[in-house]
């Protein structure tokens, strides 16, 4: 049976600009929990630690949030994100203590080795693990295995091949995850994150599972960054018609999706000139907001900032950098 | 002053060549444990005693350095602190271990001249935390966050199996140096190829009353004190002010001198490494002179 993660009470924390209340996260995941889906991920969009000046603060405190999500679960797990640089050990624990059995620990998809101490701790905790390769657009698929095989080694039980700009395309995405079932054999599963940037996220994701991926995300209602991320609903949708067992009622989440969370969401998430711009140019999907906001701040065009952004070869975590685009932007348009 | 590196890596070898520009410090000892190293081969050709015993080595010798500066390991820091103590060697730590306490050239260092061990926090909290300071001494600042980018091919396997310590101890460094009532840090690693230069990004939390042109100008200031010791640290824009808060752009070019101009971050720790070492023989200097 493939496994499926739900993850707009994480990704779809960009999307709301990190604004959660309690209530938003216990109502959907008690429709989530009641539509039968397995694993349900919260946490700040930039995983443990994330509030920040840098990535945007948290309305509620993440652990408090993750605390209410676990009481609230009658079947589901919950899972945490972790960016190694961002979060630090303790906040696993942490969020352990408040009732997380899955950690999923994200890096750039070729610095795999700065996740290995996170592993380590982990597992000795009796934690679940996942570890998301991210960016994998930028890698070649043999290039991707070894970085897999990095994480595998470190107590890693499923690597995810993750479409962080929502750049990849079909065959590119069979071929990498492929290239990680190939290199990882009975060592660990292999899952897929993607979004939706170039409208395939969920052509997509079938092609990760027959390519062997054994777990798939998606967020209800496509409630993540950029375009948003694949729509659960509608993978669960198309697996019920491809014949994959999900263990998900289709009528139950797509009743979620409508009832539950479009009411959440600040509003759809649009596969709109900036997400286009993101998907063709390969830029991480958080982006978008932060974009947004510079381009406002300092009067300039936000899919110039996109665009830049993807030329200047930025990586999850560096929103920073967006504010310097802007001001060279703007001196740009003085001169 | 007699002066002997321990560890013969990318720091190591870096600190050598600006050790020997030093017209107060004389590099005469480079040791390490790996035969194959191009550091001690390069000292050697120097003409620095070298030898892969390590530290072991260094203190059997008739004659013994005045200072030390450790470009090892934490744990190996934490083992050799005390016998450096014991021999009456003053020792700069550009290892995360903290045995002695944290110094930031341009903040801190008159306070530490004459304690036996000084720490120099990380390569990201030399680049920041005189940033913070220098927005601190004009007004209060609740919070203070930092984001390092680096290329990867600039962070070494030490930094990368500790990562949390990067982000722990730069935190501590914002709070206790920087003036920061509470102090985070983030770090970015990008493999860009030609690689990236280091930049790092300054937050700072400020009253919604403080004044832009105070804090404006005691960043240039600061920008002017650290350029004096790290010649490729720049301001990338003017400091800009939003409701609350205060943001800084910098970005380090290295000297080049052993490594790539692009790892910054590796420059700025050897750069205070040897502005510390300098401090300490001057300041020894002028007591040996009114002595």
């Amino acid at each position: 049976m493939l496994r499926l993660t739900d993850t707009s009470l994480r990704d779809g924390s960009h999307h709301k600009r990190h604004q959660f209340t309690v209530e938003d996260v216990r109502s959907i995941v008690a429709a989530l929990d009641g539509a039968g889906v397995p694993v349900i991920e919260v946490t700040h969009g930039d995983g443990l630690g994330g509030s920040s000046f840098n990535y945007g603060f948290s309305l509620t405190p993440e652990q408090e949030l993750i605390k209410v999500a676990a009481d609230t679960a009658q079947q589901a797990k919950i899972a945490v994100l972790m960016l190694p640089g961002v979060g630090v050990k303790d906040d696993i624990l942490v969020s352990q203590d408040n009732g997380a059995s899955i950690v999923r620990i994200a890096t750039h998809c070729t610095e795999a080795d700065v996740s290995v101490q996170h592993f380590a701790l982990a597992r000795e905790r009796g934690l679940e693990t996942v570890g998301f390769l991210m960016m994998a657009h930028s890698q070649p698929p043999e290039a991707l295995a070894k970085q897999a095989r990095i994480m595998a080694d470190a107590g890693c039980q499923c690597v995810y091949v993750v479409d962080s700009a929502g750049a990849l395309v079909l065959e590119q995405v069979s071929d990498r995850v492929s290239a990680l079932v190939a290199e990882l054999g009975d060592d660990a599963q292999v899952g897929f994150h993607g979004h939706e940037n170039l409208g395939l996220s969920v052509a997509n994701s079938v092609a990760a599972v027959r390519a062997g991926a054994q777990q798939i995300d998606g967020s209800v209602r496509g409630f993540g960054a950029g375009a948003g991320n694949t729509p659960l609903e509608a993978f669960v949708g198309v697996c019920d018609k491809l014949g994959f067992a999900t263990g998900v009622d289709f009528f139950k989440i797509v009743d979620a999706a409508e009832d539950v969370v479009r009411p959440v969401m600040p509003e759809e998430c649009l596969l709109d000139r900036m997400a286009l711009m993101m998907g063709y140019a390969g830029v991480y999907s958080s982006f978008l907001k932060h974009a947004y906001t510079q381009a406002q701040r300092y009067g300039v065009s936000g899919a110039q900032i996109l665009v830049r952004a993807g030329e200047r070869k930025l990586v999850g975590g560096q929103e920073d950098q967006l504010i310097d685009i802007a001001l060279e932007l703007s001196r740009e348009k003085v001169r | 002053m007699k002066a002997a590196i321990v560890g013969s890596g990318n720091i190591g070898t870096d600190l050598l060549y600006k050790l020997l520009r030093s017209p107060v410090l004389e590099p005469r000892w480079m040791v390490g444990i790996d035969p194959a190293s191009e550091g001690l081969r390069r000292a050697a050709s120097l003409g620095l005693e070298v030898s892969v015993e390590g530290a072991e080595w260094l203190l059997r010798q008739d004659e013994l350095p005045d200072i030390v500066f450790e470009a090892t390991s934490a744990a190996v820091h934490r083992a050799n602190a005390p016998r450096y103590a014991e021999a009456g060697i003053r020792a700069i730590d550009l290892t995360p271990a903290a045995v002695g306490p944290y110094v930031v050239p341009p903040v801190n260092l008159g306070e530490h001249k004459d304690v036996p061990n000084i720490n120099l926090i990380t390569c990201g909290g030399q680049a920041t935390i005189p940033m913070v300071h220098a927005v601190s001494r004009v007004v209060p600042v609740p919070y203070a966050e930092i984001v390092a980018s680096v290329a990867s091919v600039s962070a070494g396997p030490g930094t990368r199996a500790n990562i949390d310590e990067f982000t722990r101890t730069t935190s501590r460094g914002i709070e206790a140096i920087g003036g920061a009532e509470r102090g985070k840090a983030i770090i970015v690693l990008n493999p860009a190829d030609p690689p990236m230069i280091m930049r790092d990004t300054i937050f700072c939390a400020i009253p919604e009353d403080a004044d832009p042109d105070a804090i404006t100008d005691s960043i240039a200031r600061m920008e002017t004190d650290i350029r004096s010791y790290v010649p490729g640290f720049r301001l990338l824009s003017e400091p800009q002010f939003d409701t609350g808060r205060v943001s800084i752009f910098v970005e380090i070019e290295g000297a080049g001198d052993f490594l790539p101009a692009y790892a910054g971050n590796l420059d700025i720790m050897t750069a205070a490494a040897t502005k510390v070492g300098e401090e300490i023989a001057h300041a020894a200097a002028d007591r040996h002179v009114t002595a």
